[in-house]
């Protein structure tokens, strides 16, 4: 049997899959925490342990793969000319590689930014401006303000191209390690994410993996390939379009719902259904990842109640107490009143480990990451908007057309562990009427937390990785 | 790319005559410009927006179902703010409902800030030679 590991290490738990690529079948999964701050391998080695003696032979395994999302992930910073263009391409370049986008600049850096781009200290700055012929005075000005700054952070160059070499050699000349590569907006209507995010992939192997002293795993780890959230959205990519030269489920959308963000991955064109829609704004990417940092149901429990309560989708006065009504699991959860889920946000803010014991905990459990999946998707999905013409009524979209999707599937633990992932996964049909949400999707999840770990096989084992992917996830 | 003169155009406001605006884009394009087309239901900042990225050196907008008028004010302002104080704006089409004499309405557009007003019926070459004038620099 010819076996592989997959890793990820989590700020909080190191995670191990073991899966037997002979007969493409998942073996086992296991955890330890973290031990980031002071020997990696620690915690590794605990995680393999206790995969071993589930019987997983975890002493040379044909391959394993690695992840990461510990010390603050891959924290990105991205730098361009209009909010609504080259910045909002730059984000979604950085979002796409898995980054956590800590600040976006626009326009000219003044010297307050760059001293708060220096105080920041991101791992990678992401620098676009400038369509190809277009502005150059912004990103050269930019450019010289980073390496006048002595700031150290990489740079990936990904603005105009005219000025793409003058700019590499600014930055250079200060010893700023800078890859130059193609515009992410080299026209109007073209964003051109991909060479951005695999020049900022190869940083974080070269560089970043180091830098978070998770260079002691390589000894057990052949490759740390990518950011946690990036191999998530490969195993998103994977699920819709299936291993090379087979099918897929279609169009997918992925939510992760974690204690401090809820991140959006769809797999989707999302042109416009509508009749004589008009699509405008950005061009938006097929492969596309959102995060939301105020929606968590732990350290953000606090926000996720302001957002619902902002959104109208706290539950009605109507409801009855939670304490009155006791439900078997797995179905319809207890009606909890928007007080109790004011206490419990409170609670849980403050208690950021707690786990549920109760069917009342369950309940305000699945309420929370409901508002948050509800609200996380409707910033996701594109919006439709009336427009009056002379002609009668006519729609422009913003955004993609989420409506014809077909799979949506959950992953965290709220999935993994509570007792109503349906209630919670179908929130994400839910919200904002005019928003393009999907309409009558399937709904699955991943009860054993396997998505990391199948977008990293797919590398080598995209098969394998499929199979095992389609087999774990429960349907609900 | 990198000699050519870079212009935006597109239909400002709710607008969906797109016919004029093509024909006009295609024009320019023959004419040997870099022509950035916002297409319709273009908003004033969708204009500047697109200018500032593209260094473009002007903006022409039209406009087909006659509230050119209430669209268009404030245009010149908003490229003031937005560090495009000098670029060149054009606008033509349908500008305004009903007859109006149009040295009239001429003027109304000029006041606004825009160098150029177009009445219908104006032929795209006419466009061309005015845009060209326009570019070349000033004699001393």
């Amino acid at each position: 049997m010819q076996t592989a590991i997959l890793v990820d290490f989590g700020s909080t738990y190191t995670k191990v899959i073991g899966v037997d690529l002979t007969a493409a079948r998942l073996l086992a999964t296991a955890q330890a925490p973290s031990s980031v701050e002071t020997d990696v391998t620690t915690g590794l080695h605990q995680a393999l342990r206790r995969l071993g003696e589930q019987g997983v032979q975890t002493r040379d395994p044909s391959l394993v793969l690695g992840c990461s999302s510990a010390a603050g992930g891959l924290r990105m910073v991205a730098v361009g000319l209009v909010p609504s263009l080259t910045v909002e391409a730059a984000r979604r370049a950085a979002l796409g590689a898995g980054a956590k986008v800590i600040k976006v600049y626009g326009y000219q850096l003044s010297r307050t930014e760059v001293a708060e781009l220096k105080a920041l200290a991101p791992d990678v700055i992401l620098l676009a401006g400038g369509t190809d012929g277009g502005d150059r005075a912004t990103i050269l000005a930019n450019a010289g303000s980073i390496a006048a700054a002595g700031i150290t952070a990489p740079v990936v160059v990904a603005g105009n191209k005219s000025v793409g070499p003058e700019i590499a050699e600014i930055l250079q000349g200060t010893g700023i390690d800078a890859r130059l590569t193609e515009n992410v907006l080299p026209e109007l209507d073209r964003l051109n994410v991909e060479p951005a995010r695999h020049q900022i992939r190869e940083l974080f192997i070269e560089r970043i993996v180091e830098a978070k002293g998770l260079e002691r795993a390589r000894a057990l780890v052949e490759e740390i390939i990518m950011p946690t959230p990036m191999a998530v959205l490969r195993a998103t990519q994977l699920l819709a379009d299936g291993p090379p030269g087979g099918a897929g489920l279609g169009e997918a959308l992925v939510v992760d719902v974690g204690g401090a963000t809820t991140d959006v991955h769809t797999v989707a064109v999302g042109a416009p259904t509508a009749a004589g829609a008009v699509l405008k704004g950005l061009p938006e990417p097929r492969v596309k990842r959102t995060v939301e940092g105020d929606l968590g149901i732990r350290i953000n429990a606090r926000s996720v109640f302001e957002a619902g309560e902002a959104a109208g989708l706290l539950p009605g006065r109507a409801a009855a107490p939670v304490a009155a009504i006791e439900q078997p699991a797995s179905e319809e959860p207890a009606p909890v009143t928007p007080a109790a889920l004011a206490a419990a946000a409170e609670r849980l803010a403050a208690d950021t480990a707690a786990t549920p014991v109760s069917d009342a905990d369950f309940a305000i459990d699945a309420a929370l990451a409901a508002i948050a999946v509800t609200v996380a998707t409707d910033r996701h999905a594109g919006v439709l908007e009336e427009a009056w013409t002379a002609h009668g009524k006519a729609f422009v979209q913003y955004g993609k057309d989420l409506r014809p999707l077909q799979a949506v599937v959950g992953t965290g633990g709220i999935f993994a562990f509570g007792r109503h992932p349906r209630q919670v996964l179908a929130a994400a049909t839910r919200g904002d009427p005019l928003r393009l949400k999907p309409q009558r999707p399937r709904f699955w999840v991943d009860r054993r937390y396997i998505l990391y770990g199948m977008g990293l096989l797919a590398e080598q084992h995209p098969d394998v990785a499929y199979r095992v992917l389609t087999e774990n996830l429960q349907e609900v | 790319m990198a000699d050519q003169v870079t212009i935006v155009t597109g239909v400002l406001g709710a607008d969906v005559h797109i016919i004029g605006n093509a024909i006009l884009a295609y024009a320019l394009r023959q004419a040997g410009f870099n022509v950035v087309t916002l297409g319709i239901f273009a908003s004033q900042e969708d204009f500047i927006h697109a200018a500032q990225e593209t260094a473009a050196r002007a903006i022409l907008v039209s406009s087909l179902y006659g509230h050119g008028e209430i669209d268009c004010r404030g245009f010149r302002d908003k490229c003031r703010e937005a560090g495009l104080g000098d670029i060149i704006l054009y606008v033509g089409g349908n500008l305004v409902v009903g007859k109006q004499a149009w040295p009239a309405v001429q003027q109304t557009f000029l006041a606004m800030g825009f160098d150029r007003a177009y009445p219908p019926g104006t032929m795209p070459d006419q466009v061309v030679r005015d845009l060209t004038a326009d570019l070349s620099p000033a004699p001393a």
